[in-house]
């Protein structure tokens, strides 16, 4: 797949992420739109996967740390055949299987529940060292937050992943830079990443987030790193694609209303507020 | 009567059950010495990770093994086990519902001299609340290792309650234990003494004081303090004049509490609970403990007759 097919998948997963949280009434917009070509690159072009059989034992697992972003991950995993499109308008209501946190029970493709931030490495490291135990060629994808990071659980996760020289683990770091209260570096700054990951042992790479060509050559490049753990530091934008959500922390977790979703989706190339 | 510490039966149990589950890993956060997890890590250095001291870190590795289709048994000291990690209990082990067992030694006053930061006398309350947990307080090393098969062989999480010192052995090679069901040790219609663990052992002693005084005592181990064995207890508040509870656990939310909302609610009779009553614990010797916190056979005793009278 060339990258204005994926470029392509992209702009309508953010028109889902519109639509479905203007749906539900609530929702973190802005760190969904962060993560969309990220997620793209990964369930397009990178993972090896079979949507008809999600469970299936070689498969490559991505576990969704910063869960609140799961309108993203629900909208690629539907545009990905793992379950109907229409499915989406149920984001967040009762009975759903798209739970306003990703619940792993509910959810074809949906590989860890999620949405208490901090704890998604430790999952993905207990996943990779099963399936290195088994000598299992899948790999483990972790997508963590960059306000995420200031939880000490994930630093306690990146010390064992590079402990066990776990080179079938990719992660990725969406730096959108804000957080709910503000900018992560005013909050509680876990700024130098670049060299913290370093010092933690892990190979580490920087690049365009919202850049597909980037994106899939950095999810390459870290195939290729060997003995230890890679992260891929992808810079972005908060709310990007949506001119009024880009980088403005209010936009975090907030729905917008009917006249916003009118608004986002022409913007996103799609004038009507259904699908 | 001599015995082994529960926490050693473990150990022993991890080793003999490796070699039968392929898919049982150990985890264990700087404490293997203690929590035994070292015996296993002898004979299987492959199957066991120690991830330092890292309590929540510990909990997340657990359920991403179970995820990839391991048994993973994670072992601490059980007030960093369900205290440091217990929201990483809550939603990455039990919200999944993943199949990790929870194992925890040093549970209880008779840890000792290390004083209260690391006695563990809420541990049950924390696990017995959240949902789809399986809570189990062997009392010696006979049931430990019958418990440990138990979990292994039931799909989810389970938190398994050990102590540290040597404990009396109660059973023999012929029992055998199933979630759920409570055992019988003594029957008795004057009053039901209803303990786990370490208690079961001054329950019983608790019961030859009683007889000496006229005074028939049933004592049931309820090993399996979620699920309780409903049915057990239904037959002795229906049988006995009261019921008694024997932990070595705060009277708060433990298997005290359990077996009062349970009773209740079902078939009310004089209940009495034997626990912590809302304290922290202190440094001292294990039997110097039990005693100033009123964990005895005497204060079974004096608790079962007082609950009689009140009939």
């Amino acid at each position: 797949m060339d990258s204005q097919e994926l470029a392509s998948i992209a702009s309508r997963v953010r028109r889902h992420i519109i639509r479905t949280i203007h749906q539900a009434g609530s929702g973190h917009p802005g760190g969904s739109l962060s993560c969309v070509e990220i997620l793209v690159a990964l369930y397009f072009s990178q993972m090896r996967i079979r949507p008809n059989e999600p469970e299936w034992e070689d498969r490559d697992r991505l576990v969704l740390s910063k869960g609140h972003a799961c309108p993203a991950l629900y909208a690629v995993l539907a545009e990905r055949g793992f379950f109907p499109v229409e499915e989406l308008d149920s984001l967040r209501k009762l009975g759903s299987m798209l739970q306003g946190h990703p619940d792993m029970k509910r959810t074809p493709g949906v590989e860890a529940s999620t949405g208490s931030l901090g704890q998604g490495l430790s999952q993905a490291v207990g996943m990779a060292l099963a399936l290195k135990l088994d000598g299992s060629p899948a790999r483990v994808y972790v997508l963590l937050g960059d306000g995420e990071v200031q939880e000490g659980q994930v630093w306690e996760a990146a010390m064992a992943a590079a402990h066990y020289r776990l080179d079938n683990l990719t992660a990725i770091l969406d730096l959108n830079g804000l957080q709910i209260d503000g900018r992560i570096d005013d909050v509680m700054s876990p700024l130098p990443l670049l060299d913290k990951w370093k010092a933690f042992n892990w190979a580490v790479h920087q690049c365009d987030g919202h850049d597909l060509d980037a994106l899939t050559a950095a999810l390459s490049w870290a195939d290729g790193v060997k003995g230890a753990p890679a992260i891929i530091v992808a810079k972005t934008v908060k709310g990007r694609g949506v001119s009024f959500m880009e980088n403005v922390a209010d936009w975090h977790g907030k729905a917008p209303d009917a006249e916003k979703t009118r608004a986002a989706l022409s913007e996103l190339g799609g004038a009507e507020v259904g699908r | 009567m001599a015995g082994k510490a529960t926490r050693e039966a473990y150990g022993e149990a991890l080793v003999e059950l490796g070699a039968v589950y392929e898919e049982l890993v150990v985890l264990d956060a700087d404490l293997s010495k203690s929590t035994m997890t070292a015996k296993f890590q002898k004979v299987y250095p492959e199957r066991f990770f120690n991830v330092g001291i890292a309590e929540q870190n510990l909990m997340g590795i657990a359920a991403g093994m179970a995820a990839a289709g391991k048994i993973p048994f994670a072992s601490t000291f059980a007030i960093f086990a369900t205290g440091r990690a217990w929201e990483q209990v809550r939603n990455t082990i039990a919200y999944p519902g993943h199949n990790v067992k929870i194992a925890a030694s040093h549970a209880g006053i008779t840890v000792g001299p290390d004083g209260a930061s690391h006695q563990a006398l809420e541990d049950i309350a924390l696990m017995r609340v959240i949902p789809g947990m399986t809570v189990l307080v062997p009392a010696d090393a006979r049931e430990t290792r019958e418990v440990v098969e138990a979990a292994i062989k039931h799909k989810g999480p389970v938190y398994i309650r050990l102590g540290r010192p040597a404990v009396p052995d109660i059973y023999g090679e012929k029992y055998r234990f199933k979630i759920g069901e409570a055992s019988l040790l003594c029957d008795g219609d004057d009053v039901a003494i209803v303990a786990a663990g370490y208690m079961v052992h001054a329950a019983l002693s608790a019961r030859d004081i009683l007889a000496g005084e006229g005074v028939a005592a049933r004592v049931i181990n309820m090993c399996s303090v979620k699920p309780l064995d409903n049915s057990v207890l239904l037959e002795a508040a229906s049988t006995c004049k009261a019921v008694v509870t024997a932990e070595e656990h705060s009277i708060i939310g433990g298997l005290g509490s359990a077996v009062a909302e349970f009773l209740a609610e079902r078939h009310p009779v004089p209940v009495r609970r034997v626990g912590v009553r809302d304290l922290f614990g202190q440094s001292g010797e294990p039997g110097e403990l039990l005693q100033a916190y009123g964990l005895t056979a005497e204060d079974i005793v004096r608790e079962a007759l007082e609950a009689i009278r009140s009939k």
